[in-house]
């Protein structure tokens, strides 16, 4: 087994989803990560705040230094992620594509190198 | 043994066997370069052995186990490889059997097509890695036929092959349920390789190993009608190479060929895979255009070709898989049944999305000059000519202009 990053790709500064549309979103989320933890390959999920809640700190010399914001500033940013133990890449697109049409955003499959 | 073969010989036993051995060796050793690298020490060591000793009676299965053996080597000599050492001894048959039996699984290749063509691969990255590994085509060949630096060619393959590794990109045939989903990029792979070899006369080579490709795809997946189609499609148009080319060298259409020129061997095989897609009646992309070929192949001179049937293939082709490139050919079969004026049009009503293609000009020009409008004709020559360097396309629209 392998496991896979999913990450979910949100536009910055588009136009959020009615209440209702959330809702739903939410909804199919919540009932995909059931369907990955009966078929037993789901290992983590979950939703990120906002990039303008972010803080990076980078090892300087001897200093660490402290920025406020994101690392880079991108047109879309990582919204979510899940992290899934599959045998192979056909197996890790099945849930991706699960998952694009559950969150209707874009989702970026990778292989982790190593893992636990 | 056969004694002394020539070296035409072995190369010949290198395009017929390197695929399948490559793809063996895959299996085996799960590890695309390890196979590639052990397949070509194997004709390596053939190139010298077999002038000397004769071709073994399986040529295939030579390679493979002389490949093991290779592979084995590098292994040992590579503390890292351990596992895959052990994982290949266990998987591999006994020296001693029958040699059919280090012959490869039937589906090896099948399985080797769908991980090149997989749909998390770009498909120049496919058509490069069906190229290299299946057809044994050197990375500097590759690169010229697609017009690409070789280093470029050569970074593209390595990119490929490492995502194929790094994602586990699985070595297997899909399940029935998933082919629908995959059997077209892996058609659209062996159709683009196709398309580049006929495009240009120098590149003859790619339109074989094409259709070599395409016999190893229906060989292996003969209920597939499209695989049947795409064949049938391929065969149909190499027919017609011998007459495409006149003695000096240009460029001759479909129209003005000499027909008795064309390989009626392949016309026959061709219409035979026609009339065994049309008992499926589950008609594809591919076997409608393998039909539109079989009509012109049907007509003994270019004046009794079946037009209505044509038009009626592009109709069911627009249904099919639409587009606009489809809509201008079937206003070229339109004119022929209900005349220029009605086949103009259609192809106006095209010239906004096909403005860069010079053969929408083309056409345009000769509807035109159809219908007595020769200053228009000759605007729309001059637009076709101003949309293309191809030499062969501007010495025909050239002589249609003077």
């Amino acid at each position: 087994m392998a496991h896979y990053l999913l990450s979910v790709y949100q536009p910055a500064g588009g136009e959020p989803p009615s209440d209702t549309e959330l809702q739903e979103i939410m909804g199919n989320v919540a009932q995909l990560q059931r369907e990955m933890q009966d078929a037993g390959v789901w290992v983590f999920s979950g939703g990120l705040e906002a990039p303008d809640t972010a803080t990076v700190l980078t090892a300087s010399g001897d200093d660490v230094l402290v920025t406020d914001g994101p690392f880079v500033e991108l047109k879309e940013y990582l919204g979510g992620l899940t992290i899934v133990d599959v045998p192979d890449l056909d197996a890790a697109m099945h849930w991706a594509r699960r998952s694009t049409e559950a969150t209707t955003l874009p989702i970026e499959v990778r292989p982790f190198h190593w893992a636990p | 043994m056969t004694p002394s073969p020539s070296s035409a010989e072995i190369s010949r036993v290198f395009a017929e066997e390197y695929g399948r051995c490559v793809a063996t060796l895959t299996r085996v050793f799960g590890d695309i370069d390890l196979a590639e690298e052990a397949v070509q020490d194997a004709f390596t060591v053939a190139l010298v052995r077999w002038p000397a000793d004769g071709v073994p009676p399986n040529p295939g299965g030579w390679i493979v186990t002389t490949a093991r053996r290779r592979a084995l080597d590098r292994l040992r000599r590579d503390a890292v490889g351990r596992d895959k050492e052990e994982l290949a001894v266990r998987e591999a048959p006994p020296e001693e059997t029958d040699p059919e039996e280090e012959g490869p699984v039937r589906d090896d290749r099948l399985r080797l097509i769908f991980t090149c063509c997989h749909p998390a691969l770009a498909l120049p990255a496919r058509v490069a890695l069906t190229l290299r590994l299946l057809g044994g085509l050197a990375t500097p060949e590759i690169a010229r036929a697609f017009l690409v630096p070789e280093a470029t060619m050569a970074q593209r393959i390595v990119r490929a092959k490492n995502k194929i590794r790094a994602a586990r990109i699985p070595y297997r045939v899909p399940r029935d349920a998933d082919l629908p989903d995959r059997l077209p990029g892996v058609l659209a792979v062996v159709y683009l390789v196709f398309t580049a070899g006929h495009a240009t006369a120098a590149r003859e080579d790619l339109a074989a190993e094409a259709i070599r490709l395409g016999r190893l795809l229906a060989e292996l997946m003969p209920d597939e009608p499209e695989v049947l189609g795409l064949l049938a499609l391929m065969l149909l148009t190499e027919a017609r190479r011998p007459a495409r080319t006149a003695p000096d060298g240009t460029r001759v259409l479909l129209a003005d060929q000499d027909r008795t020129r064309w390989d009626h061997d392949l016309v026959t095989e061709g219409l035979d895979l026609v009339r065994r897609c049309l008992r499926r009646d589950r008609p594809g992309p591919y076997q409608v255009q393998a039909a539109v070929n079989a009509v012109h192949a049907s007509a003994p001179d270019a004046a009794s070709t079946d037009w209505r049937q044509i038009v009626a293939l592009h109709d069911q082709l627009l249904a099919l898989a639409p587009s606009p490139t489809v809509a201008l050919n079937r206003a070229v079969a339109l004119a022929e049944t209900e005349g220029p004026e009605a086949a103009l049009a259609i192809v106006d009503a095209l010239a906004e999305r096909l403005d860069r293609y010079h053969l929408l000009h083309a056409v345009r020009a000769d509807l035109l000059r159809r219908l007595g409008r020769d200053d228009e004709a000759r605007a729309a020559l001059d637009a076709a000519l101003a949309r293309t360097d191809d030499p062969d396309d501007r010495a025909l629209l050239e002589a249609r202009r003077d």
